[in-house]
């Protein structure tokens, strides 16, 4: 990816996700969210990571956030009203914040871009993925694959109590 | 240069093949639904006293009214996201066809023109991701209108979309198992194998569970009766679009159309050979029975091409006969069909075919 394009999709991005914690419409936010999960597909596209940047599509931006608009849209959620916090604690988040900042600033000072290290020819493809997940990485793979397994029965047994 | 105009030209082409496919498709829906209903049919509307069949009304006369109606916003609506929801629908539905592949190769002057927009590694991912986006189109429509009929269309919409994409997915795991790749280039070369010499090796004879799960989850997404719950008439006067009109309401009907040749599109290319024609390889006819009719490669870009455009044509028609055949499904036996009877036969079509691929190798390679 040409440096200009990476810097005015990032930008894109960024301000997406500033949309998303920023608007007051719900859901506003929601779309502002699919903008910044499509954005950061287009990344993993540039990434040369095409499997992945679908798969973001497919789950994130195809599923997750419907059911969020689904949710939002059942329970009818309104604009939200502006909580007002007092003087202190914005003043604490601003100190917290710009410290971050600042550390941030410093650690990428002076720091040098690496040289793009050479990847074989594949790499990114469906084959390549699949044959790392199910060589080196078998383990935590089917350790995920139980986690999600473990959330659903959790899910149907939450949804079962609450029957009559 | 040369290379980014043969780019645009193929852009191009799948958007017209795309485009007329979509046209028949409208044409087909009064015609055939005239004839399944004894009816005539659209014949007013007629250029020089000829109606042709009613093309004239359906391809000219339909299209000119809409954009030419006014666009009506009704008041209390969020008009960014009434504005974009159409649009939506449409835009990811149109992406899609860049993957799919409408014919082989094409040798002009020196040059190997592979006939496909864009050759993905992961192009069944591609169509998969765009297709999840156009809910975004029934949802925020049906929201933004401000309007009760049209959130509850947008609500059962957005449920039923998400529910029927698990299924078209696990179907689509059989049949990359099928044939180890998600390139549909690929895919689409794989099947001009010959069975025993004679028989083309198309999808549906692999996956014929896949192919009927495939189907009817992609009638499902293109919300079209007896899935036509986000719409129906009887209840939400028209769902999620009730507050559009004019141009924008063309839109969705648009979307629904795409929708139909994207589903065709699809299963011409995984299960009835895309655009193979039986016997015809690079350089001309083979024959089973030993005769063999070489032919350019001009003839035989054409003849692939022809032969994809009319399976697109065919499943196009079937789908808009089973739309006036069949009655509308209650809500909760959509819910039922899509999650206890489509995904546990998804689900066991997989296992079934990867016993089937180790135990006696049933696949393409």
């Amino acid at each position: 990816v040409s440096p200009l394009l990476f810097l005015v999709l990032a930008l894109l991005t960024v301000v997406a996700a500033v949309t998303v914690i920023a608007h007051p419409n719900p859901v506003h936010s929601a779309c502002a969210l699919v903008v910044t999960l499509f954005l950061l597909a287009v990344f993993f596209v540039g990434l040369d990571a095409q499997l992945i940047a679908f798969l973001q599509i497919i789950v994130y931006a195809g599923a997750v956030v419907v059911l969020f608009l689904f949710v939002i849209m059942l329970l009818n959620l309104q604009r939200e009203e502006r909580a007002t916090a007092g003087l202190a604690p914005v003043a604490l988040a601003g100190l917290g914040g710009g410290a971050l900042v600042l550390l941030l600033l410093r650690g990428l000072h002076g720091a040098r871009t690496p040289p793009g290290a050479d990847v074989g020819a594949g790499f990114g493809e469906t084959a390549a993925v699949a044959r790392k997940l199910f060589t080196t990485y078998l383990l935590p793979f089917e350790l995920t694959s139980i986690l999600l397994l473990v959330a659903i029965v959790g899910a149907v047994a939450i949804a079962q109590k609450r029957q009559p | 240069m040369a290379d980014v105009l043969i780019v645009v030209a193929k852009v191009v082409f799948v958007v017209l093949i795309v485009l007329q496919v979509m046209g028949l498709g409208v044409f087909f829906e009064r015609k055939v639904s005239a004839l399944i209903q004894d009816r005539i049919g659209a014949n007013r509307a007629a250029i020089f006293g000829v109606a042709a069949f009613g093309l004239i009304n359906t391809l000219v006369a339909d299209p000119i009214k809409f954009l030419l109606k006014e666009d009506v916003v009704p008041a209390g609506t969020d008009r960014l996201l009434h504005f974009l929801a159409p649009v939506l629908a449409v835009v990811p539905l149109m992406l899609t066809f860049a993957v799919i592949p409408f014919g082989d190769v094409l040798e002009v002057g020196g040059r190997v023109i592979t006939l496909q927009a864009a050759q993905l590694d992961v192009g069944i991912l591609f169509v998969l991701a765009f297709v999840s986006l156009g809910v975004y189109g029934v949802v925020l429509g049906g929201w933004a209108s401000n309007n009760r009929w049209s959130l509850l269309g947008g609500i059962r919409g957005s449920a039923q979309m998400i529910s029927y994409e698990v299924a078209m997915g696990l179907a689509l795991i059989g049949v990359v198992l099928t044939y180890g790749t998600l390139d549909l280039q690929a895919i689409a070369r794989a099947q001009g194998a010959l069975l025993g010499g004679w028989l083309p090796a198309w999808g549906v004879l692999y996956q014929p569970v896949a192919f009927l799960i495939f189907m009817v989850a992609g009638i499902a997404e293109s919300k079209r009766i007896p899935f036509d719950l986000p719409e129906s008439e009887s209840e939400l006067v028209s769902g999620y679009f009730t507050e559009y009109s004019g141009p924008k309401h063309l839109m969705f009907m648009m979307a629904d159309f795409v929708e139909v040749v994207l589903v065709s599109a699809v299963v011409t290319t995984l299960f009835f050979g895309a655009w193979q024609v039986p016997w015809l390889f690079r350089d001309g006819f083979h024959f089973p029975w030993g005769a063999t009719a070489p032919l350019p490669s001009l003839a035989v870009a054409l003849l692939q091409v022809t032969a994809f455009v009319l399976k697109l044509v065919f499943f196009t028609w079937l789908q808009i006969v089973i739309r006036w055949t069949l009655p509308r499904f209650r809500y909760d036996q959509l819910m039922r069909l899509g999650w206890q009877g489509l995904l546990p036969v998804a689900l066991a079509n997989v296992v079934v075919s990867a016993l089937l691929i180790v135990t006696v190798g049933a696949r393409v390679a």
